[in-house]
């Protein structure tokens, strides 16, 4: 009896989640018609109330072969997000993965100061360091370019801090093994560091990615070039008209998010619950 | 022996360098230079004291901000916590189909607020489905996303979004809790509800207060689901410090946006010390 309950309980929340993903998919391969018939009385003058079934009458490929066979323009939106994704995250460890093996595998002055510094800073919301990155981009001449958006993603400190958990929980007793046999410090962190941490290295990638393809504030702050713009930002400006490639365009855009969760979900769970580990 | 030495205590600077070097001159020193420039006028440049911070916390749309912005976390931040706490109970109860519904329950993170525009309009439009739904019912269609009810709108779809995060640092709490615990209260014969309030809430409270402001300082990224229900222009009610920052920036007034950023930052910072002192409790217990 109690069992039931929980079961029906935990499929009705479910459903919360469910339902939109799949109304999202059918909304998708609704022909253009049937979209407009279905949703005019939200986007133009219909009268009554927008529907949208659960399943399309006609479904149909078209709207998002067309997405992707005749929108140049769709073509430039995608590629921006991924210009700004892919520089960003490899900069990300490039830069912070080192700075991550030093915090966690050495002692020295200043260490602390720095460590509590990176936390600090990786908990501040963007609004707090949204004027002066603009006055530095500003000086820079990097204002509405892609770098924009790059250079204050790449120095974000929050890689660092998910990096340096895993660094820290290598045991000591390898890392003396390798010094024994004549290791540096850089062939101990390239040889030892980099594949034993390597999941805090995709922890970083995994929430990396899904924070940056959903990018709204900084592009919105960053680019007034509308053709520099991400998807993220160009999505929900698309004007009632273009329903159906705006339905194709959000289906095309979940795919890879929900590809890297799927295949990510172990990392993003580490990566969420890196926080609540202590020092 | 000498010569290691020093290369032992040069690594972790040479390590850290570029980051360290990164980010003092792109994040922190520009910082810091607002922190000045907010007692300094724009225009002018002269030095104005606490001037632009008058300003800021006199200006009409800045109570606003702050008032919703209050609202919002007071409101959303103990249900969000609340109902993590209900999914990962109720995850870790049901055995079977565990991996599924946290994968599910998780999933939202992973969607773009841009994908699900279309599919919130059509919903919560004056002619959109909820009132469809509602007709059966006999309700009068609302408009959900302008007028008051949009607040409403915005709770449940930043609830939507971002629970998942919350049942994960709750898992992971749960499993913290020694199962031997368990085991003794099942021989004293406690029953499951005993075993719920004298073990699994006291071994939680703890992580209470860390999952708390780690929502907090989370929902700064409220910005985006209201975007994506309000867009440049939202209704009043869901006017957030978000939207008053980036409004400013279109205006461009930087001496306002730098004291506000000051006090933001402040009022952050306060959150962390008041983690961190918690922290420091548990460690010494």
């Amino acid at each position: 009896m109690k069992k039931w309950l929980l079961r029906l309980g935990l499929f009705l929340l479910a459903l919360v989640v469910w339902l939109p993903l799949w109304l999202l998919l059918t909304g998708a391969l609704m022909g253009k018609g049937e979209l407009l018939h279905n949703l005019s009385p939200v986007l133009g003058e219909g009268k009554g109330f927008a529907s949208w079934p659960l399943l399309p009458q006609f479904p149909t490929l078209r709207p998002l072969v067309e997405l992707l066979l005749d929108t140049p323009k769709f073509f430039v939106m995608f590629w921006n997000s991924c210009a700004m994704v892919a520089p960003i995250l490899l900069l990300q460890v490039l830069i912070g993965a080192p700075a991550a093996w030093a915090l966690a595998r050495y002692r020295f002055r200043g260490r602390d100061t720095v460590y509590f510094l990176y936390i600090v800073l990786m908990l501040m919301p963007f609004q707090v360091t949204m004027v002066s990155s603009y006055l530095v981009l500003d000086r820079l001449g990097l204002m509405d370019t892609l770098w924009a958006i790059i250079l204050p993603g790449a120095f974000s400190t929050f890689p660092v801090f998910l990096m340096h958990r895993f660094f820290a929980a290598i045991p000591e007793g390898v890392l003396e093994a390798a010094a024994l046999d004549g290791a540096g410090g850089l062939r101990s962190f390239l040889f030892i560091g980099v594949p034993l941490g390597a999941p805090g290295i995709l922890c970083a990638v995994v929430l990396g990615f899904l924070e940056y393809w959903n990018a709204i504030e900084q592009p919105m702050t960053f680019l007034k070039e509308r053709s520099l713009w991400p998807l993220s930002l160009y999505l929900p400006s698309i004007t009632a008209e273009r329903a159906g490639a705006s339905l194709a365009a959000s289906l095309v855009m979940l795919v890879p998010a929900l590809l890297i969760f799927r295949f990510g979900q172990r990392y993003l769970e580490e990566g969420i619950s890196a926080y609540g580990m202590k020092e | 022996m000498k010569r290691h030495r020093r290369r032992r205590t040069l690594a972790p600077y040479l390590f850290l360098a570029p980051s360290l070097l990164c980010v003092s001159l792109f994040v922190l020193l520009p910082f810091l230079d607002a922190v000045r420039r907010s007692f300094y006028s724009a225009m002018s440049g002269q030095f104005v004291g606490l001037q632009n911070y008058r300003t800021v916390l006199h200006n009409a749309a800045f109570r606003l901000a702050v008032g919703n912005t209050l609202r919002f976390t007071l409101l959303c931040i103990p249900v969000l916590v609340a109902l993590a706490l209900l999914l990962a109970l109720l995850l870790q109860a049901a055995k079977d189909e565990r991996g599924v519904y946290k994968t599910t329950f998780l999933a939202p993170l992973a969607i773009p607020v841009a994908s699900i525009v279309l599919l919130w309009k059509v919903a919560f439009h004056q002619n959109g489905m909820l009132n469809s739904l509602l007709s059966h019912f006999g309700v009068q269609p609302v408009d959900w996303l302008q007028t008051d009810w949009a607040f409403l709108v915005l709770v449940l779809s930043y609830l939507w979004k971002n629970t998942g995060y919350d049942m994960v640092l709750w898992l992971s709490g749960l499993q913290n809790i020694s199962p031997a615990l368990y085991e003794a209260a099942q021989v004293d014969g406690a029953n499951a509800r005993q075993r719920f309030f004298k073990i699994t809430l006291p071994c939680l409270l703890p992580e209470l207060f860390t999952i708390s402001v780690l929502s907090l300082l989370n929902s700064f990224k409220v910005f985006r689901e209201a975007y994506l229900i309000g867009g440049d222009y939202p209704h009043d009610s869901i006017y957030l410090l978000q939207h008053l920052f980036s409004n400013w920036f279109t205006s461009l007034d930087v001496d306002k946006m730098c004291a506000a950023a000051t006090l933001v930052a402040l009022a952050v910072l306060l959150l962390i010390f008041a983690m961190q002192a918690a922290w420091g409790r548990k460690e010494n217990r």
